[in-house]
C-alpha cells in the first residue's frame, strides 16, 4: 500500500498576524513558517497506518525552495520520500489539486491522506477537489481512520455529530484537529532524514499550467473588539444587559 | 449575467442563502435537498429533492453535477455540509470557488476570512462560473418575499462511499449557529453531567444553545458538535455567555462577530475580558445557578 501525503508551509499558526504597509500581503520577515498542522496530522496518521500495516509513505509540497524544511520534517516524522514541485507560480486551491492529480497519476497511491484546511488561506478546498477530479470517495474532517481489506473506514464530523464512512480505495481523507496529537521527532529523526530520498520537480516536469482565477485585490484586518467594562455582580450584569443593550434576560 | 442555484441543506440555511443571491442581483433557483423548500423567498423555481438522508459527497456530486452545470454561480451554506461538499461539486465542474464568504462587493468581487479571521481579505474571481459558499451568519433574511414555481427532483446518485453510522440529532435546543443566544463553558466545567446541568441549563432558560471551547471537548466535557472556534463552529449570536472560557486565538475566531459578549471567569487577566462587553471575574459554579434564580425564562 502506498499513501500519498500532500503538505503545505504556512506561517506559525500562533505568530501575531500583521499586513505589509500597502495591505497586499501580511508581513513575514519575522514568522516562522511550519507545517500546516492539519497535514502534519495527515503525516502522523500516515505513519500509524504504515506502523500497523506497513506501507510507503510519499510528501509532496508545492512552492518555494523553503519548503525543503517542512518535507525534511515529514521524513523525520516517518514519510520515506518527498517530492518537490518547486515554484513561485500564485494557485488557487482547483490550480492546486491539478498539481496533486499529476503527482496522484504518477505515484498511484492507494490514499491521499491531507490537512482539512491551511491555516493561512483557511479553504478547506484542495481535498475535495482533487478527490472530485480523481473520481474517488472522500471522507473529509476525519476524527478516526481505519484501513483494512481494501477499505478505509473514517468518522468524520458533521453539523450534527458524527458519521462513518466506508469506502474502497483508493480514496481521499482530510483530516480534522482530532484525528491524533503529532510526535515529537528527536535529533536522532531529522539527522537520518536528511539521507531519505527528496525529488525536486518543475511546473515543466510535471506538464501542467499553474491556475489561479482567484485574485487577492487587497486585505485588511478586522477592527479588533475593545473591551466592555468589568461588572462587579450578576446582578450588575443583568441590570447592564437590560439596560445598556436591550436585551430581554 | 447567468443565473445562480443555492443548494440548501436544511430550512436553516435557505434564508442566508437567499439574502446572498438577493444582495449578489442575480435571479436564482433554489434546491433544498432534506426539507421542503419556503417557496417564499422569492425563488424563480424552488426544487425539492425530499431527502430523507443526504448521500455522501461523491453520489450527491454525481447526481447533481449535470443539473448545477446549467447555472453561473451555485452557492452552499459555508457550514461542515457545505464546506465537505461544495469544493467537490466545483472540482467536478472544473470551477474555482470563493469560500466562507462574508460581504459581496460586487458581482465577481468578495470578502472573505483567512489566517482564523485575523485578515479580511477581499478577492475577485475571474472565470465567469463558479461555486461559492457563504457563511450564514453574514447574511441573515432576505428582503425581499417572493413565489416561486414548485418542482420536485429525483437525486440517485450511485457512489463508492457508504454510510455506515450516523449519530442521531438532537433537536431540544435551536441549532448553534442560528441560534439568538449561545452560552459556552470551557474546562472548568468538569465533567458531561455538570455541563449539561449549568451551560445547557443556563442554555435552556434563555431559550439558547449550548457551545463548547476545544479543551472541553477534547476532555470529554461536550459534544464535539458543539465547539465553537476557528475549526469548529462560527457564530454570532445577539448575545454570547463564555463561561470559564480563557479565549484562545482559536475560540475567539469562532464567536467574536457576536453581538453583546458576556465573560464570566475567575482569572480577571483571561484574554477573554478583552472582547467582553462585559466581564465578571466570578466562579461560574456560583455565577450560573445565580443567574439561573435571575433570569426570565424563555
Amino acid at each position: 500500500m502506498k499513501i500519498l501525503v500532500p503538505t503545505k508551509r504556512v506561517p506559525d499558526p500562533y505568530a501575531k498576524i500583521r499586513l505589509t504597509s500597502d495591505g497586499s500581503s501580511i508581513e513575514t520577515s519575522a514568522i516562522k513558517f511550519e507545517i500546516n498542522p492539519f497535514d502534519e496530522i495527515a503525516v502522523e496518521e500516515a505513519v500509524r497506518q504504515k506502523e500497523a500495516l506497513g506501507c510507503e509513505i510519499v510528501v509532496v509540497s508545492i512552492g518555494p525552495p523553503e519548503c525543503e524544511e517542512q518535507l525534511r520534517k515529514s521524513l523525520a516524522i516517518g514519510a520515506d520520500r518527498a517530492i518537490h514541485i518547486e515554484t513561485a507560480e500564485l494557485f488557487d486551491s482547483l490550480g492546486i489539486a491539478k498539481v496533486l492529480k499529476s503527482i496522484v497519476d504518477r505515484e498511484q497511491p492507494d490514499v491521499v491522506l491531507m490537512g482539512k484546511q491551511a491555516i493561512d488561506d483557511d479553504a478547506n478546498q484542495a481535498g475535495q477537489m482533487l478527490a472530485a477530479l480523481l473520481e474517488w470517495p472522500q471522507a473529509t474532517f476525519a476524527s478516526k481512520v481505519e484501513i483494512a481489506n481494501s477499505k478505509a473506514t473514517v468518522t468524520r464530523e458533521t453539523d450534527f455529530g458524527q458519521e462513518t464512512l466506508r469506502m474502497s480505495l483508493p480514496c481521499l481523507i482530510t483530516t480534522d484537529l482530532r484525528l491524533n496529537e503529532p510526535r515529537y521527532v528527536a535529533l536522532p529523526g531529522i539527522i537520518k532524514a536528511r539521507t531519505k530520498p527528496l525529488e525536486k520537480l518543475t511546473m515543466a516536469d510535471i506538464g501542467v499550467s499553474a491556475e489561479c482565477s482567484i485574485e487577492i485585490v487587497g486585505m485588511e484586518q478586522p477592527p479588533s473588539r475593545t473591551a466592555g467594562r468589568r461588572v462587579a455582580s450578576v446582578d450588575e450584569l443583568l441590570e447592564a444587559l437590560r439596560n445598556e443593550k436591550g436585551v430581554a434576560i | 449575467m447567468g443565473k445562480t442555484l443555492l443548494i440548501s441543506l436544511d430550512a436553516n440555511d435557505v434564508e442566508p442563502l437567499a439574502a446572498f443571491a438577493q444582495r449578489h442581483g442575480t435571479a436564482f433557483d433554489l434546491l433544498s435537498l432534506a426539507s421542503r423548500a419556503p417557496i417564499d423567498v422569492g425563488a424563480d423555481t424552488a426544487y425539492s429533492a425530499n431527502l430523507k438522508e443526504v448521500p455522501p459527497a461523491d453520489s450527491l456530486v454525481a447526481s447533481l453535477r449535470s443539473f448545477a452545470a446549467d447555472y453561473d454561480l451555485i452557492a452552499v451554506s459555508a457550514s461542515m455540509f457545505g464546506k465537505d461538499f461544495a469544493p467537490r461539486l466545483a472540482g467536478a465542474l472544473n470551477r474555482p470557488m470563493v469560500g466562507d464568504i462574508l460581504e459581496i462587493k460586487s458581482a465577481d468581487t468578495f470578502v472573505r476570512p483567512m489566517y482564523a479571521g485575523n485578515v479580511l481579505a477581499t478577492v475577485r474571481v475571474t472565470q465567469p462560473k463558479f461555486v461559492a459558499s457563504v457563511r450564514a451568519t453574514a447574511f441573515g433574511s432576505p428582503s425581499r418575499a417572493g413565489a416561486s414555481a414548485e418542482q420536485s427532483i429525483s437525486i440517485a446518485g450511485e457512489g463508492k462511499a457508504e454510510r455506515t453510522s450516523v449519530s442521531e440529532k438532537e433537536a431540544a435546543r435551536p441549532d448553534l449557529t442560528m441560534a439568538n443566544t449561545v452560552v459556552s463553558g470551557g474546562r472548568p466545567l468538569k465533567d458531561a453531567e455538570t455541563f449539561e446541568k449549568l451551560i445547557g441549563g443556563l442554555a435552556d432558560a434563555l431559550g439558547g444553545a449550548a457551545g463548547a471551547t476545544r479543551a472541553a471537548v477534547d476532555s470529554n466535557i461536550a459534544p464535539n458538535e458543539l465547539q465553537v472556534g476557528q475549526t469548529g463552529k462560527i457564530v454570532a449570536p445577539d448575545l454570547y455567555i463564555a463561561a470559564g472560557i480563557s479565549g484562545s486565538t482559536q475560540h475567539m475566531a469562532g464567536m467574536k462577530d457576536s453581538k453583546v459578549i458576556v465573560a464570566i471567569n475567575t482569572d480577571g487577566d483571561a484574554p477573554i475580558f478583552e472582547i467582553a462587553d462585559y466581564g465578571l471575574v466570578m466562579d461560574l459554579y456560583e455565577a450560573i445557578p445565580e443567574l439561573l434564580s435571575k433570569v426570565k425564562r424563555a
